[in-house]
């Protein structure tokens, strides 16, 4: 009954969304273009589609075998946290979370935007249910994720072991909202769009949906990153595979449209490339989804594929991204330019911040297609690894931290004041610090060396908007900015000292024996076997001393019945000066053990920097929506 | 902005989607190609694989034109399968050897009898030395030899009738 119910959840939320398209088309005349009408039917779009997503969780939860999805990727002897994550940990309960996210954003907008006008939220709530048609079409005939088995099976395939972590019930979520969430930005575009009302307000209504999807974003891409550095037992933070970069693709389209619809919202600049970066950005997120899911490029993520979901994605994604380019095509050309600028501003340095992020965004976007086209045109097998973005994006990401020194410090419009007194803490800084590598560190690259100059730079420079002002007088937003550039400095600064310094041992040892890794003295006890709930493991113990300090790290090689299937549990010790990471390897001959370990300098400085850009966000949202909220019961009270 | 600008995004979406239904249009392929292609064919000799066939050996393989060899067992269903279509690439003229891997004679005889012979020589091999010195890691595989003894093509699995075709095109690149 509960797959049945959630079926027809989800029918009737497609049925909601095609009446909220054909409402907003002025199908029901003028009463039926009330935006009164269109704000219940998405609200009740939204909630069908929660209470569908919620019977799936309630079928896991359940383990309800004569569910075919659920026989296929659960078992009743799991922990109840896998089963409940486990909903999503499958191509078509993943998608339904999608799904679902892209109607609640809907309903959110139809909730709480108060500063669009109604015709244009009218048109904005029109493309959100025409976006959400489609891609409840594509559950409907192509993922359908309550379909029956019969006849049932005693008990489920199970779930991959990987995915049985922690990270799996935080990682998609966060993931999801960030970039399904960017639909609001999308739809908003193209509402401004239909209306011919493309200006500060537009920017100031986008403002808060982007940051909000921004944050989401950034927390999911962290959490993800350090769940595959835990998990995989490889001791790499970040691999350039192609579902990363299909995060990290609409992330940094999103990261440019943060900063444009500012110049927009504050300024009226930067009109028709804040639209295109806001289209792009949710565009980005359909492509990823189009990466993954059909299976054209392989990667650790790839869920079961089939070409037709891949065809149907395809199709979803060209219907809306070319209809959206289309009107940009056809509209832009009424859209009036801003105020003029110098390009020694604030303006003049989001623009190079833009250009920086585009560029960035263009170069992992070829990357990731690449071995598709030199497969096409030369029929050779290739993967672009981390050696082309390394090579090609970092020097660019670093030579946009570097403005980030100086563009903050900027005024707005024109700047005519002496510069170097403002620009000299982040740039002294950052000069002292490249001294000092050379003397304390002069064997390490110059991409890490650079890294750590131009981060250290930073922590004084993100900072410097706060000096001068009266802290309580401080706009929140100004705290979040001050937060997210000191977060980018603490991440830059752990990934070039985690590439620079890092000390690696792989060694076939015997119990008793010692190995030396860094500052750190390891002796392997033993391997025993250990029990959990649903799998057996044999654990090492290694006693690691460092001075006076003294750890046990105990790293597994685990079994898992259901699905049959061997991992590596890393064991990390974390310091506040770094990581000791260890793996157990297989066993080799005469009580030999394959040992790897790490000790990774300062390298939680990377995940620390990202929660730190993420909460810097949050201030910024909190600040924005307490201010607004402030200035409209001040209006309100004047015609009271 | 110009008009052709405006219409620029929407022209590099139109090149990607046009490219990736290329891609998805077009399948992947899967088939892994051996290493023993251009290789010559290791030495051997083999004893007749029953009463009433010849021999087989490498030099029997180089006679100047391109012949098949394919490895196979009575025990081995899919060989079964793959009988009738080895009688027609006998029957278009491909002259086919046969290496009979880990078997006994009756069985083989057996096994000719029943599903045909379209083989001119059928060598036993029943240690599986001569197989794995092919590179051949199960039964059925087929090799296609060129005239001096070289293999240009290895199928591994059995033929199934979709591949006649593409066997009997790499037999005649071979020549």
């Amino acid at each position: 009954m509960i797959a049945e119910a959630g079926l027809a959840a989800l029918w009737l939320a497609a049925a909601l969304a095609a009446l909220q398209l054909a409402l907003a088309l002025g199908a029901g005349g003028d009463q039926g273009r009330a935006i009164a009408t269109v704000r219940a039917v998405a609200i009740g779009q939204g909630l069908l589609t929660a209470i569908a997503f919620a019977a799936l969780i309630a079928l896991f939860l359940r383990s309800d075998m004569s569910v075919l999805l659920v026989a296929e990727n659960s078992h009743s002897q799991k922990p109840w946290i896998y089963k409940f994550a486990g909903a999503w940990g499958n191509h078509e309960g993943s998608m339904l979370l999608w799904v679902m996210v892209l109607a609640l954003a809907g309903a959110v907008l139809a909730l709480l935007e108060r500063r669009l006008d109604e015709r244009t939220l009218g048109a904005s709530l029109g493309a959100q249910a025409a976006l959400a048609l489609g891609f409840f079409a594509f559950l409907l005939m192509a993922s359908n994720p309550f379909e029956r088995l019969n006849p049932a099976p005693l008990d489920g395939r199970g779930l991959n072991p990987l995915l049985q972590d922690p990270g799996l019930a935080f990682h998609p979520p966060t993931l999801y909202l960030g970039y399904v969430g960017l639909s609001v930005a999308f739809s908003i575009a193209v509402g401004g769009l239909v209306r011919r009302e493309v200006g500060p307000a537009i920017a100031r209504a986008m403002r808060p949906w982007v940051l909000a999807a921004w944050i989401m974003l950034t927390l999911g891409i962290t959490a993800g990153s350090y769940w595959a550095y835990y998990e995989l037992g490889w001791g790499g933070w970040w691999f350039w595979d192609p579902v990363e970069n299909a995060s990290l693709m609409p992330w940094l389209a999103a990261t440019a449209l943060l900063h444009s619809v500012n110049v927009l919202a504050a300024r009226g600049g930067l009109r028709a490339w804040t639209m295109m970066l806001a289209l792009v950005a949710f565009s980005m997120s359909m492509v990823g989804t189009f990466l993954v899911r059909s299976g054209i490029l392989t990667s650790v993520h790839a869920f079961a594929v089939d070409p037709t979901r891949g065809s149907f994605i395809l199709a979803l994604l060209t219907l809306y991204i070319g209809g959206a380019l289309t009107l940009f095509a056809l509209r832009i050309a009424d859209v009036k330019e801003g105020a003029p600028f110098d390009p020694v501003s604030r303006e003049g340095g989001l623009v190079a911040n833009n250009l920086f992020l585009s560029v960035i965004l263009g170069i992992v976007f070829v990357g990731t297609l690449y071995p598709l086209i030199a497969e096409a045109l030369s029929g050779e097998k290739l993967s672009v690894g981390p050696p082309y973005f390394n090579s090609v994006a970092s020097p660019l990401a670093l030579i946009l931290a570097a403005l980030m020194l100086i563009a903050p410090q900027l005024r707005w419009r024109r700047d005519s004041m002496p510069l170097m007194p403002r620009l000299a803490p982040g740039l002294g800084v950052a000069l002292v610090a490249l001294v000092a590598s050379f003397i304390l560190a002069p064997g390490i690259g110059w991409l890490p060396r650079f890294g750590l100059a131009i981060g250290s730079g930073l922590l004084p420079a993100s900072l410097q908007p706060l000096l001068g002002r009266s802290f309580r007088r401080t706009p929140l937003a100004v705290w979040g900015m001050a937060l997210a550039h000191l977060g980018v400095a603490v991440a830059i600064l752990g990934m070039a000292s985690d590439s620079a310094f890092t000390k690696e041992k792989l060694v076939a040892a015997r119990p008793g024996e010692t190995v030396h890794v860094g500052p750190w003295l390891v002796e392997f006890r033993d391997v025993r076997p250990a029990v959990g709930p649903n799998w057996t493991a044999l654990e090492a113990e290694l006693r690691a001393s460092r001075g006076s300090g003294v750890t046990v790290l105990k790293p597994q090689s685990r079994f898992f019945a259901e699905p049959p299937t061997t991992t590596n549990e890393a064991a990390i010790d974390t310091s506040w000066n770094g990581q000791l990471y260890a793996v157990l390897g297989e066993r080799g001959e005469q009580g030999h053990w394959q040992l790897r370990l790490w000790w990774k300098p300062f390298v939680t400085l990377i995940w620390l920097g990202g929660i730190l850009i993420g909460l810097g966000g949050l201030l910024a949202l909190v600040g924005r929506l307490v201010r607004e909220r402030r200035q409209r019961r001040n209006v309100e009270e004047a015609f009271a | 902005m110009s008009r052709a600008v405006r219409f620029i995004p929407l022209a590099v979406l139109l090149l990607f989607v046009g490219f990736v239904a290329w891609r998805l249009a077009v399948p992947n392929d899967e088939k892994i190609h051996s290493r023993l292609t251009g290789q010559p064919v290791p030495a051997f000799s083999l004893e007749p694989a029953t009463g009433e066939v010849s021999a087989l050996s490498s030099t029997d393989l180089a006679s100047g034109q391109p012949r098949l060899l394919n490895v196979f067992a009575s025990w081995c269903v899919p060989c079964i399968a793959e009988a009738p279509l080895l009688a027609e690439l006998e029957r278009q003229g491909v002259p086919i050897d046969a290496i009979a891997v880990r078997d006994r004679p009756e069985d083989v005889a057996a096994f000719l009898a029943k599903h045909g012979n379209p083989f001119e020589r059928v060598g036993s091999d029943p240690e599986s030395q001569v197989q794995l010195a092919l590179g051949s890691s199960g039964v059925p595989e087929t090799f296609v030899v060129d005239g001096k003894g070289i293999i240009r093509y290895q199928h591994m699995g059995p033929i199934e009738s979709g591949d006649v075709a593409l066997i009997r095109r790499e037999w005649e690149r071979a020549r």
